[in-house]
């Protein structure tokens, strides 16, 4: 970490090459393992896609395979919580959330027990395995939950940054990362804390509230309407849950619109999280750019992102459309 | 957790009680079926049958079989550890808990009622002793028992884990997944009780889903399986001797103690003429003190 070859203008994120969050969430794992001896990890036949095989090689005996057992494993997760454990039970999100919602719900958050439900391959960059995979209401699913965090990273330097605040934090959490390798751009100087958000982009006239890999695409976006003229404010809104009001009110208070853009549905992810904000607080136009309460289909990542609108395009659209409602 | 939840307050502890003859775990297994009673009557809900069929084993559990601190409940070394998969029979746990220590037996007479720390099922959201998880949804507990089990070997604690689990819950298909892993993990330190009255809510298990040939399934999953009456102490405590004899290092126990679901008072025991039963249901206020005076007062006294 720290190793930034190039430079970065002030005040300006580049990209440094494309990383996998779920390689950020492997590597972070081990460290995070040699650090703290009560930390164990859980994985359900899915260990060398979620990277967690060095763990696993350097901590046989705090490693898990629980099988195609996802039930058991939460509950299991839950268990050893009971015990001092800090366990990180992991698969992909599809598995992680809605297959085992009566498990988290009961034995994780009801109970308060200090497990980590770690959920990669979220959205449609999953790609090819198609709509049975590709899960897009899993953030909805587990925002409702009471005394649920939820951590949705944006790059793989932050991933990493976010695993090491999740293992510190006591409590339930649900991290959720991806597949593909997305330019890795943020730095050890935004720091991490969870339900603190961090602006990237300063901008007076519209804000784009993004989280996970639509944060890159925001920052995109605000570097192309800047040469317009058109100031936009982003914000990596890395923890949906707490989310941070503060940041939101006053976005919606010195910009006076807001877009919103992730890789979930369109209702009960961050979007409404935003509108909710809003509406209790100062209500502002809003658009969101998310999935349109469809399933997914096979393909390759980007071009999923491209049909299902949600590309840097798909931002400006929604940042225009923002603005005239502003008028 | 709720934010205003109220904590359990940690200096609130019950009495410790430590009995030391088979007569006296048989009275104070009449005073727990009392407790039941008359909390499930103040109440006016909850689950008579199961909690008064498992009132047996759980004193000898709390008063003969566990090796548990009950002042200094949240440090997992050193002691066995309960989980309860089946926690509508919450009242028989609760009962047992404040007799043996856990908190004041005054506490049982807030059961279920607005603002008590004793939930209609239970939960450790409030830090009420005795209680490391929630417990209500089926069929979750023998897996968060094989995560405690595999907790403790990690730390080469030498203490038990037990779960108890109903034979109705066992049509969970995540019993299963729990019995498959906890056999490939070579848990010795486990031990499963299994209420096998045949009863759940809609009647008998063996019409509802029948679970059979459930001692084969048990054992086909790589468990050493054994027998009991669970509504004799003695015969109980006995079996739960014999799997610590044995010693076995690397294979899970379950204990198929048959009883009978509402134990203890004629009339609300196992199935009704109606073909119902009384998983589910409260005793009215008189049925109350019929079965009050069948089960007679103790010198260990009502909350």
């Amino acid at each position: 970490m720290g190793e930034n070859n190039i430079e970065a203008a002030p005040g300006q994120y580049v990209s440094r090459g494309n990383k996998a969050t779920r390689t950020g969430f492997g590597e972070a794992l081990l460290e995070i393992g040699r650090e703290n001896p009560s930390v164990v990890a859980l994985c359900a036949d899915l260990t060398g896609s979620l990277n967690m095989n060095h763990f696993r090689d350097e901590f046989p005996d705090r490693f898990i395979e629980t099988g195609i057992a996802e039930a058991n494993m939460v509950s299991m997760a839950a268990g050893l919580a009971t015990t001092g454990k800090i366990p990180f039970a992991a698969s992909f999100a599809v598995f992680a959330t809605g297959r085992v919602f009566d498990q988290i719900r009961q034995s994780v958050c009801y109970s308060n027990l200090n497990v980590k439900i770690c959920a990669s391959h979220a959205g449609l960059t999953l790609g090819e395995d198609g709509a049975t995979h590709q899960i897009l209401e899993d953030v909805g699913i587990m925002r409702g939950l009471p005394g649920m965090t939820v951590v949705v990273p944006a790059d793989y330097s932050e991933t990493k940054r976010a695993a090491r605040a999740i293992a510190a934090y006591e409590g339930p959490v649900y991290f959720r990362f991806g597949r593909p390798s997305i330019p890795d751009f943020s730095l050890d100087s935004d720091g991490f804390e969870i339900g603190r958000s961090i602006e990237l982009h300063a901008g007076k006239d519209v804000t784009v509230i993004a989280c996970g890999i639509m944060v890159w695409k925001a920052l995109e976006a605000a570097r192309i309407l800047e040469k317009e003229g058109v100031g936009v404010r982003v914000i990596n809104m890395h923890t949906i849950k707490p989310i941070d009001t503060l940041a939101i009110v006053r976005a919606a208070h010195d910009t006076g619109a807001i877009v919103t853009a992730e890789e979930h549905q369109v209702y009960n992810g961050l979007g409404d999280a935003v509108a909710g904000v809003c509406a209790r607080n100062i209500p502002v136009p809003i658009e969101m750019v998310a999935v349109d309460d469809r399933f997914g289909e096979s393909g390759k990542p980007d071009d999923l992102l491209a049909k299902y609108k949600l590309t840097t395009e798909d931002i400006l659209e929604k940042i225009y459309l923002a603005l005239r409602r502003k008028e | 957790m709720a934010q205003d939840q109220k904590r359990y307050p940690a200096e609130k502890k019950g009495e410790l009680l430590q009995l030391a003859t088979l007569d006296d775990l048989k009275v104070m297994a009449r005073q727990v079926r009392r407790d039941i009673v008359r909390m499930l009557a103040l109440a006016n809900s909850g689950h008579t049958g199961g909690s008064l069929g498992m009132a047996d084993i759980f004193t000898a559990l709390y008063f003969r079989v566990l090796n548990h601190r009950p002042h200094d409940f949240g440090d997992h070394h050193g002691q066995d550890l309960l989980y309860l998969s089946n926690g509508h029979i919450a009242p028989v746990w609760y009962s047992v808990l404040a007799r043996s220590g856990y908190f004041p037996i005054a506490e049982l007479a807030t059961l279920r009622q607005i603002n008590s720390y004793l939930q209609g099922h239970p939960t450790c959201e409030s830090g009420l002793p005795g209680v490391r998880i929630a417990s209500g949804s089926l069929g979750q507990g023998l897996s968060v028992a094989v995560g405690a089990a595999k907790g403790m070997k990690m730390d080469e604690c030498d203490g038990r884990v037990f779960c108890l689990m109903g034979d109705g819950e066992c049509q969970e298909g995540q019993i299963w997944e729990a019995a498959m892993s906890a056999a490939h993990f070579g848990l010795g330190n486990l031990i499963g009780i299994v209420d096998f009255n045949n009863q759940q809510i809609d009647g008998e298990v063996s019409g509802v889903m029948g679970i059979e040939p459930f001692a084969d399934k048990w054992k086909s999953f790589g468990w050493d399986v054994y027998h009991c009456d669970g509504n004799d102490i003695e015969d109980f405590i006995a079996t739960i001797g014999k799997i610590k004899a044995a010693g076995s290092s690397d294979r899970p126990s379950v204990v198929l103690a048959v009883t009978v679901m509402g134990k203890g008072v004629p009339f609300f025991e196992g199935t009704m003429p109606d073909n119902t039963n009384w998983h589910g249901k409260p005793p009215s206020k008189e049925d109350a003190a019929k079965a009050l005076e069948i089960l007679s007062e103790t010198p260990y006294g009502d909350f």
